[in-house]
């Protein structure tokens, strides 16, 4: 359980001292993949939870989720169709369920 | 504690980069809302809408006044034409001026003509009220117009093709308290002519009717110049 949390550090460290800034434009996108990141690791704590990790399946979704997210609002934005939003609801409700599954977990033991 | 047994490199790894996207993220956002740039941007696109919705009901406005007012703005104008060439009767305040021959006789040897009205003396004070800023001047219910003469035929005046005689009445409208003045002054006209004899009455009056010109305009030589015209 260390390694996970001295990653997380260390990303937030270079995030903070890397002078990367994310353009005006692209912003919406790298914020909803952000979200559907977030999602993805919500949900692999609740498949530790639930003892049916599978590390590959955790991998796969965390970057396929992301990516998917960005292009879909991309999409969204050509089209006129505020997929923007759609993306923020699905993976906010997401979180929040897995959530709540996590606390239900920690609570029974 | 969950209990996560395979690949915890690559979990690390995928904390990493959410951590570096969560960091990005945030930096971003922070930079955004703060600078000063974007602030400006966002208030002066605001203004700028406003401004242009400003604009656009201006410009309606006109339009709508262009439109509905022209013809006002047009009789407004031909009124006042008309009243300049003198062909509708005004009233205004002004003075009245009665002259008169002199009543005291010629002395044996003097020229008599001293002692009588002539056109110029007329014109000196037509010049006068002119130069005082009368805006309609009449003589014996003759108005002056552009046009009008003023000369002596025989023992009458002739003004418009009209021959009246002796008393003048001179009308003018204008202010009151200048005209007066205009013509009274130290030297002016009105001591010159009295220095003959001659009557001369200044009355200011705060409703003086100056009547129309009573014939027609009819032009043998002149016709209006087009615009090439003038500019050659």
């Amino acid at each position: 359980m260390i390694l996970p949390v001295v990653g997380l550090i260390v990303g937030i460290l270079i995030g903070t001292f890397c002078p990367i800034s994310i353009p005006q434009e692209y912003a919406k996108f790298f914020s909803v993949a952000l979200l559907a990141s977030l999602d993805s690791v919500f949900g692999g704590l609740r498949a530790a939870a639930e003892e049916k990790f599978d590390n590959t399946v955790f991998i796969s979704g965390f970057f396929t989720n992301a990516l998917l997210a960005a292009v879909l609002v991309y999409i969204g934005d050509r089209l006129g169709i505020d997929l923007y939003y759609v993306a923020l609801l699905a993976f906010g409700l997401r979180i929040f369920q897995n959530l709540a599954i996590i606390r239900r977990y920690f609570l029974r033991k | 504690m969950l209990s996560i047994r395979q690949g915890q490199v690559s979990i690390a790894l995928v904390c990493m980069v959410l951590g570096f996207m969560l960091a990005v993220q945030f930096r971003t956002t922070q930079d955004s809302k703060s600078s000063v740039s974007y602030q400006r941007v966002e208030e002066l696109s605001q203004r700028l809408l406003q401004t242009e919705k400003e604009r656009d009901g201006l410009l309606t406005e006109v339009n709508r006044l262009k439109t509905t007012s022209g013809q006002e703005a047009q009789s407004q104008e031909l009124a006042d034409l008309k009243m300049g060439a003198g062909v509708v009767p005004v009233e205004g305040p002004g003075v009245t001026i009665t002259i008169d021959d002199s009543k005291t006789k010629s002395k044996a040897g003097e020229n008599p003509n001293l002692y009588l009205i002539h056109d110029d003396d007329l014109l000196k004070v037509i010049n006068e009220l002119k130069a005082a800023g009368a805006e309609a001047i009449s003589i014996n219910e003759q108005r002056l117009i552009a046009t009008s003469e003023i000369r002596c035929a025989g023992p009458t005046l002739s003004v418009n093709n009209i021959r009246s005689a002796p008393p003048y009445e001179i009308k003018a409208i204008g202010d009151a308290k200048n005209l007066e003045n205009a013509l009274k002054m130290r030297g002016g006209v009105v001591e010159t002519l009295q220095v003959w004899g001659i009557q001369i009455n200044v009355k200011p009056d705060t409703n003086v009717h100056v009547p129309a010109y009573k014939s027609t305009f009819h032009f043998q030589f002149m016709k209006a110049a087009t615009e090439d015209g003038e500019k050659q």
